[in-house]
């Protein structure tokens, strides 16, 4: 089913294409349908394509001349995209210790939320998560999926040092800090795994569509795969690929 | 090599930026004046990507270890060459053992240092431009050695072009309607294009936070993609102004956004300078 898009110029060299201001998987669907459209259409050299949740953005090489011509353009390319559905061919699966020793504030969630600790992982590692896109740091993936009874408002007050690596909840979202900052999510857990290396192209192999598991795992798996990744012997590769 | 005996305030290694990562949450970065980094490049015959030195507020001292050619742009940090004066936006000849020294900017905030063929820094996601955690470090420290190709021949320049110096005294900067701009008021409107905007002690290479307060009742959207040169509006009030390193989406209405011109001129003001703002038609 096609959307009522609105295309506007962003910048001298940039178009924002505006879906309804939602979250939903369907939604998501029909935008990376048409990212992909783009993207085949216009060659990958002359421009590049970010999605969010309700937006695509268009960066272009060049200054834009006509911009008329180009969203003409780019309603021709949405008219004609392929109509068949956008199929995530990744789920990932992420190793986290919910051990106490890395959930920091594991104990007072549970207070506050009153459910168990168990509770919390359970839900938490049994839904199937989806990824919108990358946004705010690089690799700082945005989940959709998190169990509603988890729900639960960030922090009034950021905590200015997060490891790298921990897993956390932030009001209807959970995510991964792929690395060290300040941030104002409850902590749960923690995962071995690089999400993201600069050293690499591309940096960062989980991509906007592809879907995402938490898997617990005890303190001493924990550290052999934190020795795995460190020593580059770790694989990490999803696990249903039809790609 | 280039030694850096005293970095400065704010100095890293620029290019023209870090394109073709953003969907993976890279930002740009990059020359913040990049109308400065072209200039010095072009005077060169460089590529209009190769790497410069960036110095903020106040500049570094180096001293080069091979013959090359370089020229100082933006910014007058009062730049001496072996304690001569050294000229602004053209081209200087540097032998081996020359050290070049910067002062505090006298005019604009940022200053840039090109040299023939550009710095040698690694690519990384095929940029030069330093940003952490793309890069190790966001800065070049005392003592680094930074690499360049040596440069012998007696170097003839081309372009003539003058250097426009109105990128300093220019306060009036233009931008586009942001993709929230209909969900102001019309006084919020008028006060935003109207009002004299002082530039807050919260700037960097990130954001330009604008004085005073713009009152505000709109929460937030969605999060939604941005970039350089976004002008934010916080349920506070607060107008931030994304900058080069920006990070790729935000969650504040997107008011405004500027054109390249006006970021290369914001980015040569600092604490306390004032501009308006005008809407680019």
């Amino acid at each position: 089913m096609p959307y009522n898009l609105k295309f506007s110029r962003f910048n001298d060299r940039s178009i924002l294409i505006e879906w309804p201001e939602k979250i939903d998987e369907k939604l998501l669907e029909d935008i990376l349908n048409f990212k992909n459209s783009i993207i085949e259409k216009i060659s990958k050299e002359k421009i590049e394509v970010i999605n969010t949740y309700n937006s695509i953005l268009i960066i272009y090489n060049e200054t834009i001349d006509n911009i008329n011509d180009d969203i003409l353009n780019l309603k021709a390319i949405y008219k004609q995209k392929n109509e068949e559905k956008f199929i995530s061919s990744a789920t990932w699966e992420i190793p986290v210790c919910y051990d106490l020793e890395f959930g920091l504030d594991l104990e007072d969630f549970s207070k506050q939320k009153k459910l168990s600790i168990d509770d919390i992982v359970r839900l938490h590692s049994s839904e199937i998560y989806t990824v919108y896109f990358i946004g705010f740091l690089p690799g700082f993936l945005y989940l959709g999926g998190l169990h509603q009874k988890l729900h639960f408002e960030r922090k009034s007050t950021p905590k200015l040092h997060i490891k790298k690596g921990a897993v956390a909840i932030g009001g209807q979202q959970t995510g991964i800090y792929p690395q060290n900052s300040p941030g104002g999510w409850h902590i749960i857990g923690s995962t071995p795994i690089a999400l993201f290396d600069s050293r690499q192209n591309p940096p960062c192999r989980i991509k906007a569509g592809d879907k995402l598991r938490f898997k617990p795992v005890n303190k001493s798996e924990y550290l052999n795969i934190e020795s795995q990744v460190a020593k580059n012997l770790f694989q990490f590769n999803p696990t249903d690929d039809n790609a | 090599m280039l030694k850096v005996l005293q970095s400065g305030f704010y100095t890293s290694i620029q290019d023209i930026g870090r394109f073709g990562f953003r969907e993976y949450g890279v930002p740009f970065s990059g020359a913040m004046d990049a109308y400065s980094l072209k200039y010095a490049n072009a005077i060169l015959g460089n590529n209009e990507n190769d790497a410069v030195i960036e110095m903020t507020m106040v500049g570094g001292i180096f001293q080069f270890t091979e013959a090359t050619v370089i020229v100082i742009s933006g910014a007058d940090m009062e730049p001496k060459l072996n304690d001569r004066v050294a000229q602004l936006n053209s081209p200087i000849n540097i032998k081996a053992g020359d050290i070049l020294s910067f002062g505090r900017a006298l005019k604009g905030f940022r200053s840039y240092l090109a040299i023939k063929n550009g710095f040698k820094t690694p690519l990384i996601l095929r940029s030069r431009s330093l940003y952490k955690p793309i890069t190790e470090s966001s800065m070049i420290a005392n003592g680094d050695m930074i690499q360049y190709t040596g440069y012998n021949e007696f170097y003839h320049q081309n372009a003539s072009v003058k250097y426009d110096s109105s990128i300093f005294s220019n306060t009036l900067i233009e931008a586009f309607k942001g993709p929230e701009f209909n969900r102001l008021s019309e006084i919020q409107k008028a006060t935003l294009f109207n009002s004299e905007l002082k530039v807050s002690s919260l700037n960097n290479r990130m954001a330009y936070q604008l004085e005073p307060l713009l009152k505000n009742d709109m929460g937030p959207i969605l999060t939604s993609p941005v970039l350089p040169g976004t002008v934010q509006l916080t349920p506070q009030g607060n107008i931030i102004v994304l900058m080069r390193d920006c990070q790729t989406t935000g969650g504040y209405p997107r008011i405004l956004q500027l054109t390249e011109k006006a970021i290369n001129i914001l980015s040569q003001k600092t604490t306390g300078n004032t501009l308006k703002i005008r809407q680019k038609v």
